[in-house]
């Protein structure tokens, strides 16, 4: 109980987070990513202070033996580099570029009042369970960690 | 540069940062919207219930602000319907097979200091800044 109103207050905090800095407003992407253009520095500047907020309260947490709600820390281990990696990146780069939204910002949408946030998630979804049916159809080798 | 908001987004920003800090403190885990979103469908029982709280947490947090101070910006119109729809499976698509999207890689891979979380940054804001510069810039004119 005590973990999901933890989760629910984490989650309005993002979402509040995304509406502020607009990354809400797929405008706002492609004018980051059209640096060619009328370029719109802002989302460097939502990820900088992000990555320091996060990279602080990492280090409250290496404090710690184990999190406030929860039995321990799940942390991705993994060091290794592979092909699903960077090839899987360089398609979410795409997909990003040519609508301008990403899984976070079109949750955070879908009050705004317009359909795109809808037919974007549900692609989405389908782009999602379409990468499981190829990860059945070819399973991952043990990652070298 | 008159679109650039320096201050909404240092703040927004923060905020975002200080929600990652709070599921990573309390919960133990990290924030990474795609990890979460495909985590309900292949976890246990009790390991989804967080899950989809956060998500709900998510929309209600955008649609609160939204709903006291409307957006400062027009929702965009006439976005190509099948431009969407390609784009929204690209995004599950590699999102998934890369391990994660611009929050996990983005902002706590980056704290994180993890060397794989780094390079996808920098593949997928490649890739990102490629696509606006051969297709996106012609469709929506910016």
């Amino acid at each position: 109980m005590k973990a999901q109103v933890a989760a629910l207050f984490a989650g309005l905090l993002f979402g509040l987070g995304l509406v502020v800095s607009q990354m809400i407003n797929p405008d706002k992407i492609i004018g980051f990513l059209n640096v060619t253009g009328d370029w719109d520095p802002s989302l460097a500047l939502v990820l900088v202070a992000a990555v320091t907020m996060s990279f602080l309260g990492l280090r409250l947490a290496a404090r710690r033996t184990r999190p406030i709600v929860s039995d321990k820390f799940q942390i991705p281990s993994r060091r290794d580099l592979d092909g699903r990696l960077i090839i899987g990146a360089a398609i979410f780069g795409i997909g990003w570029g040519l609508a301008g939204y990403c899984p976070g910002p079109a949750l955070a949408a879908l009050t705004v009042g317009t359909w795109e946030p809808v037919v974007f998630l549900g692609a989405m979804f389908l782009g999602s369970l379409l990468c499981r049916f190829f990860e059945s159809r070819f399973p991952q080798k043990a990652p070298k960690i | 540069m008159e679109n650039f908001t320096p201050y909404t987004a240092l703040i927004g920003g923060a905020l975002i940062g200080l929600a990652a800090t709070v599921l990573l403190l309390m919960n133990g885990r990290i924030a990474g919207v795609s990890g979460i979103l495909n985590g309900i469908f292949k976890s246990s029982r009790g390991d989804a219930a967080w899950r989809v709280w956060f998500l709900i947490g998510l929309i209600i947090g955008g649609g609160l602000y939204i709903m006291f101070f409307p957006p400062a910006f027009e929702p965009r119109t006439g976005f190509p319907l099948a431009l969407l729809v390609i784009a929204g499976v690209l995004v599950g698509f590699g999102a998934r097979l890369g391990s994660g999207c611009t929050s996990g890689h983005g902002v706590c891979g980056l704290a994180r200091l993890s060397g794989r979380s780094l390079v996808a940054t920098g593949v997928f804001l490649t890739t990102g800044m490629l696509t606006v510069f051969f297709v996106t810039r012609h469709v929506s004119g910016v």
